[in-house]
């Protein structure tokens, strides 16, 4: 485990000495929960609407795929005027893009930061390599396959993918959640074990907490 | 211009093994591993290649070798050499350590590091050298060796989605541009 993670006493500012213990101090410890549906769905109806109108992504590149996501967000395609807008932190934001090939290492960040978004939110996997590995399909070092890992809305196939073909992806990410199908959130807490396991597989120094909002 | 001359002025200090130009302006010789790095200084301080470009590694296994490659500019001449030292692979692999360049370069840390956890060749001396560089909590042999084999290991390890069809480009191309065989 990571020195910073364990318990430890520590003096603060004030000269008072104080115990940590940072996984039950700054983490959840219970496992995430579904979100029931409004109780009337003429009003779940008005929430998904509200929904599709707001995405904000986590402004995180994972892969090459980051690159196209630069001129979305200025004049040239300017995904603004649909709505969609970019984020720093995970806090904030409720759509995660994947962009492109996905690292071990990386993996780990990701699901740091997923989990660590506000519910509902959305996974969109930009580019071959999030599909079935793309060119890195025999990488030691690449995952094949994002749905084994963190619930995927929408795929947006090509390597890479243009701006259009993005904005398709988010029209089409909209439709999802209008209809009521963009349940992602959902599906992770209900096979919240399952992710944990196939995260665990291929992560094999585990140094961070199992909750990590 | 040749780097012919600045071999003979080598070779007569040094014994070292053949030349394979490659340009005008880059060479290679093999050292042999104890002449290493005397030739080094010589050469950073002497022959003005003062910028260690990349310190690299190649995996020769049907020859049981380990090939390091040490590759230096010449700014002012505008000219690269590359040594290449050779390591017996078995010796490597069981652990034979081998010596580092890090008080000569400090950059040679990083890429020993590097060749540490990319091809499991140790330097020991090297500051920071067993720390996680590029993969972490890796638990099988060093990727980047040969006998290695990614593909079975990604299979393995990452559940690839069934359906990916592969085709040789240059069949495959031939099939679409000449249908009738011609």
């Amino acid at each position: 485990m990571k020195q910073e993670l364990e318990k430890r006493w520590v003096k603060g500012p004030d000269g008072v000495d104080f115990e940590v213990e940072p996984l039950r101090d700054y983490y959840c410890e219970a496992p995430p929960t579904v979100m029931p549906a409004a109780y009337s769905k003429i009003i779940e109806g008005l929430f998904n609407w509200a929904r599709a109108e707001s995405l904000w992504i986590l402004g995180f590149g994972t892969g090459c795929g980051a690159i196209e996501m630069r001129p979305l967000m200025t004049p040239r395609f300017d995904a603004y005027r649909y709505g969609i807008q970019w984020r720093p932190t995970p806090r904030q934001s409720n759509l995660f893009v994947i962009s492109g090939y996905l690292s071990v290492k990386t993996l780990k960040r990701v699901i740091r930061s997923y989990e660590q978004m506000p519910n509902p939110k959305y996974v969109v996997g930009l580019g071959s390599c999030t599909i079935n590995g793309g060119m890195y399909f025999d990488s030691y070092n690449t995952i094949t396959r994002l749905d084994e890992y963190l619930p995927v809305d929408v795929y947006i196939t090509g390597c890479m993918p243009r701006p259009e073909a993005l904005l398709a992806g988010f029209e089409e990410l909209k439709r999802i959640i209008r209809a009521g199908k963009g349940e992602g959130a959902n599906q992770y807490a209900e096979r919240f074990d399952w992710y944990k396991a196939n995260q665990k597989r291929v992560i094999h120094d585990w140094d961070m907490p199992d909750y990590n909002w | 211009m040749t780097m012919q001359p600045l071999y003979q002025a080598l070779k007569a200090r040094f014994p070292i093994g053949e030349l394979t130009e490659q340009r005008p302006d880059l060479a290679f010789i093999t050292v042999p591993r104890e002449q290493l790095r005397g030739l080094l200084l010589h050469l950073r301080d002497q022959e003005g290649f003062t910028h260690l470009v990349l310190l690299t590694a190649v995996d020769w296994i049907e020859e049981d070798r380990f090939q390091l490659t040490y590759l230096l500019h010449d700014r002012k001449g505008a000219r690269d050499i590359g040594l290449r030292v050779m390591l017996p692979r078995q010796a490597v692999i069981e652990g034979a350590p081998m010596e580092s360049i890090h008080d000569l370069w400090p950059t040679a840390a990083t890429y020993q590091r590097e060749l540490r956890e990319m091809f499991g060749i140790d330097f020991p001396d090297s500051p920071g050298v067993n720390e996680d560089f590029i993969l972490e909590g890796w638990r099988e042999i060093p990727p980047y060796r040969r006998d290695f084999d990614t593909l079975k290991y990604s299979n393995a390890t990452f559940a690839p989605r069934p359906g990916r069809e592969s085709q040789d480009p240059a069949q495959y191309m031939k099939a679409q541009l000449y249908p009738d065989g011609a």
